[in-house]
């Protein structure tokens, strides 16, 4: 076995939909470049993190790297497989996650259905009760093993998925958007479980999210992809560095806003109505010295700090980038 | 720590099925009194069925140069061999509607199992035991009501049963096939299964030459009922198929069913590379 080789090896992978316009049997086909050659190999026991707007290619990405997708060529290896010519090989050591729709049975409980995963992975019963119990502990299943998954709240049901793709232990664990529409607890629940998973059991990690702070709290590496390109591929240090340090000042005023000037590494950069959007970056201007810049205007309101979203910084990453 | 690869003990696929069937059977009994309503329903609806066949009987005498007696062997063997590919193959019935068109087809092909196999583990049905019983009662009464029965019957009649049955699960997987290419319309193909059990309770001689032709070589209806009943009834066949056609007819249940998952594979392969 080649121990150093990557979890993940991605080369060049291309993926064009054919969609047919038009009736179902006739009409023309329009071609969809979803990925344009991207390359990336993932370390085994390293968290990936995969971000980019919507239609960027991700799940299309991650649904390859699932094997339940052929891509149009390139190259894949996960382990030591090609996910889409052995499937089945290849699903019994992954685990995955898709966060908008479940891989459990709704009509048998949480239990239940991990028992039947039991028999489809084949997992001896002594290692499925050592698992069982294992994930039950962290993702506090306890109390919702005899419940059906119909009756599950969505952070609920997120834990159970999450052990539900763990309970074969799989060597590397995929998950596409796993927070998307849960409170702030079972987020903060799911990244604490995918944290300690990765330290206790060394399983390669690589997923999806929209929210920023999911990458914040559990990924070393972000590949940013864009037009199913990858756009940047880097320590989360380096993305936040150059990125994410950011941050954003809004301030309101009484009446209309006055004109000021700004010290150096601010700017405005909207002004609507009452309220004036300062961007600043604090290694510059650190937020307490601005704060104190602008406390001295008259007829100040208010003044809320935060950080640009997802959305825009990868916008703004992909102008910057585009050209 | 992932170094100790042999950790999974294979559990068969046989082992799997039986599991997931009970699965299944436990969920559909978890209410019983529905259960047991509507299992009587699909008993009545069926029985009622052949009340009409009996009643061309006491207006005619008989059908195609057939007597009730045999005409009821041929409706038992085709209404209990569909009866069980209903059992055996509910989830390829709704595979478009439940898996194609929601994207759950991905999370089968998620699991280190071949989706056939899957797919039978969806739900072993019991409903359909109604009919089931009330074939196997309708053929008995055939075969008691029937002026000369061959002893050949006596293993003719599972191994019809057992080919008819194959058949019927092949149109049921290859209506699920395909759902890969479209899932609109296919209402159509009920005309095999539904429309197949209705043709196969006559005699094949009413049929006209291209029906008949289409029966016995395309959809094999008459390779798994018509000729084993011929064979059993020890009935000259009128469109002069040697009777001992009929004792190895059965299997073209099967090559159907084999060229069905053919067409199966066919449509995972276009589904994995299209993407849903
Ligand atoms: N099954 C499909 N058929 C056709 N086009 C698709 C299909 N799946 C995704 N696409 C298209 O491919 C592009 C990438 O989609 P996707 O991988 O879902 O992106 P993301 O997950 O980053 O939002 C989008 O333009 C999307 O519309
Ligand atoms: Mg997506």
């Amino acid at each position: 076995m080649r121990i150093a080789s990557p979890a993940i090896e991605v080369e060049n992978l291309r993926k064009i939909y054919r969609v047919r316009e038009g009736g179902s049997w006739r009409g023309r086909t329009r071609e969809i470049v979803a990925l344009d050659g991207i390359s990336f190999a993932v370390p085994r026991g390293q968290i990936a993190g995969f971000i980019g707007p919507n239609g960027a290619g991700k799940s299309t990405a991650i649904k390859i790297l699932s094997g339940i997708l052929r891509p149009s060529s390139g190259l894949v290896r996960v382990g030591d497989l090609i996910p889409w010519e052995n499937r089945i090989a290849h699903v019994a050591r992954i685990g995955v996650v898709f966060g908008q729709r479940t891989q459990l049975w709704w009509d048998l409980s949480v239990g239940e259905g991990l028992a039947l995963l039991r028999d489809i992975y084949g997992v001896e019963p002594d290692r499925f009760a050592r698992n069982r119990a294992r994930l039950a502990d962290a993702l506090d299943l306890h109390a919702i093993m005899d419940q059906s998954v119909r009756q599950l709240s969505l952070g609920q049901r997120m834990r159970a998925e999450i052990a539900a793709a763990l309970i074969h232990d799989p060597e590397v664990l995929i998950l596409d958007e796993p927070t998307i529409g849960l409170d702030a607890p079972s987020k903060l629940a799911v990244r604490a479980f995918v944290r300690d998973l990765r330290r206790e059991q060394g399983t390669t990690v690589l997923l999806t999210t929209h929210d920023m702070h999911d990458i914040e709290a559990l990924a070393e590496r972000v590949i940013v992809i864009g037009h199913g390109r990858i756009l940047a591929d880097s320590p989360f240090e380096a993305l936040r560095a150059t990125t994410l340090s950011e941050r954003r000042l809004e301030v309101d005023f009484i009446g209309t806003p006055p004109v000021f000037d700004l010290p150096p590494g601010a700017k405005e950069t909207e002004r609507d109505g009452r309220s004036v959007t300062i961007t600043f970056d604090p290694r510059q201007i650190p937020a307490p010295a601005l704060v104190a810049h602008l406390g001295a205007l008259a007829g100040l309101d208010d003044l809320r700090i935060g950080r640009p979203a997802i959305e825009e910084i990868i916008t703004r990453f992909y102008a910057d980038h585009a050209s | 720590m992932h170094n100790a690869k042999s950790r999974n003990a294979s559990v068969s696929g046989l082992a799997l099925y039986r599991r997931m069937a009970w699965a299944s059977i436990v969920a559909q009994l978890r209410y019983p009194g529905t259960f047991f309503l509507q299992m009587t329903g699909n008993f009545v609806t069926t029985l009622l069925g052949f009340f009409g066949i009996w009643s061309l009987f006491q207006r005619f005498g008989s059908i195609g140069g057939w007597d009730l007696g045999a005409v009821a062997v041929l409706y038992g063997l085709v209404n209990v061999a569909f009866s069980v590919s209903e059992t055996l193959g509910r989830g390829f019935e709704v595979f478009g509607g439940e898996y194609v068109r929601t994207g759950q087809f991905d999370r089968l092909l998620l699991r280190p199992r071949p989706t056939l196999l899957l797919l039978l583990g969806h739900e072993l049905r019991l409903r359909p035991i109604g009919r089931f019983l009330q074939g196997a009662f309708v053929l008995g009464a055939g075969l008691w009501l029937a002026p000369h029965v061959s002893w050949s019957a006596v293993w003719l009649v599972p191994w019809a049963i057992t080919g008819g049955a194959a058949m019927f699960l092949g149109v049921l997987i290859g209506q699920a096939a395909l759902c890969f290419k479209t899932v609109e319309g296919l209402e159509v193909v009920n005309v095999l299964t539904y429309g197949g059990v209705e043709a196969g309770q006559y005699p094949l001689t009413m049929f006209s030459r291209w029906l008949r032709r289409f029966l016995t070589w395309g959809l094999p209806l008459a390779g798994v009922c018509y000729y084993p009943a011929l064979a059993m009834l020890a009935h000259p066949d009128p469109l002069g198929m040697p009777l001992a056609f009929g004792m190895v007819s059965p299997a073209m249940g099967f090559v159907f069913l084999g060229l069905m998952i053919w067409v199966w594979r066919k449509g995972v392969a276009s589904y994995v590379s299209s993407g849903s």
